[in-house]
């Protein structure tokens, strides 16, 4: 190649070598972007399911409060009558 | 996930538009190589991703020292981050220097000094998300990351100087002259400025990436917390 006295075509690899450094940068990106995604999807899932646990927790709770678990004492009287 | 910064938003377009510019001034503004014709092109590409690609791995080694230092797990998401980018970068270092090795050395791969340390490099890099994938515990995935990015970052110098203390082919185009080279050539003003242009466009682009990278790492770590929350 070095002893041709005209300029040698190698447009073909130039084109080539441009269209490696775009597309390698491209899908890297294009990962950043799936895996923020996929990530956002999982964040916004484990929310609901942390809110709809503590919903639940202080349903249980008012619903202990509302009717309690007869003592041992309130038995006896319930059996009495 | 927090709402994407407007400095990071700037610095998102500012990195789309320096890389239009690199490309306009490797293909249009620098002159074609009466030698190589116009693979030479892709130089501009290979000089800008092989800097910071270097730079970003010698940057991991000081944040794992730090992360030694400190023990806060930020820095070592700090380091993955910067490890990732450099990767990247690095693979495309390594696929254009390919390319163009092909019509200036009549071989795609040859194991020149140069060659066979920047893929070295690349596979020490590789085997750095392998190890940390094998280790659960999060405190001594970064121990021993930290350790492995400290001792890895020694084959970024290694493979920069190669082609300046061993004999090589590669040409060394800049700071120095090796007779040995095939493929060298000296460079006009016109060219060094795409070459200074990529470098610039490209340590933007790394920057950027960066950044986002690191949002990434955030935002996993917080999935990763709340899970551990609501499974107990």
């Amino acid at each position: 190649m070095f002893l041709q006295e005209a300029t040698p075509d190698t447009s073909g690899y130039m084109i080539a070598g441009y269209a490696v450094a775009f597309l390698v940068m491209f899908f890297y990106v294009l990962s950043i972007y799936l895996r923020s995604r996929n990530l956002n999807q999982d964040l916004s899932l484990l929310e609901e399911m942390e809110k709809s646990a503590v919903q639940a927790e202080k349903t249980a709770s008012v619903q202990a409060k509302k009717s309690p678990v007869p003592t041992g004492s309130v038995r006896k009287k319930a059996a009495k009558k | 996930m927090p709402a994407r910064p407007t400095l990071l938003k700037i610095l998102d377009g500012l990195a789309i538009l320096m890389l239009a510019v690199a490309t306009y001034f490797a293909l249009v503004k620098a002159p074609t190589e009466l030698v190589m014709g116009q693979v030479q092109r892709v130089f501009y590409f290979h000089i800008g991703t092989a800097w910071t690609a270097l730079l970003g791995f010698l940057f991991a080694s000081v944040l794992s020292v730090i992360y030694l230092i400190t023990k806060n797990l930020k820095w070592d998401l700090y380091q993955v981050a910067a490890i990732e980018v450099s990767l990247v970068f690095f693979l495309i270092t390594i696929m254009l220097g390919s390319i163009w090795a092909y019509p200036a050395w009549n071989t795609w791969w040859t194991w020149d000094p140069r060659l066979t340390t920047a893929a070295i490099t690349e596979l020490v890099y590789i085997a750095y998300f392998m190890l940390r994938q094998g280790i659960d515990d999060p405190d001594r995935r970064a121990r021993f990351g930290a350790v492995y990015a400290l001792l890895g970052g020694i084959s970024a110098p290694i493979t920069f100087f190669a082609i300046r203390l061993y004999r090589t082919i590669h040409p060394v185009v800049i700071a120095g002259t090796n007779p040995k080279a095939e493929g060298g050539f000296s460079m006009t003003p016109s060219m060094l400025t795409a070459m200074f242009v990529a470098l610039i466009a490209f340590t933007v682009i790394f920057i950027d990436l960066y950044w986002n990278r690191i949002r990434l790492g955030n935002l996993q770590d917080k999935v990763e917390q709340l899970k551990l929350k609501v499974m107990v």
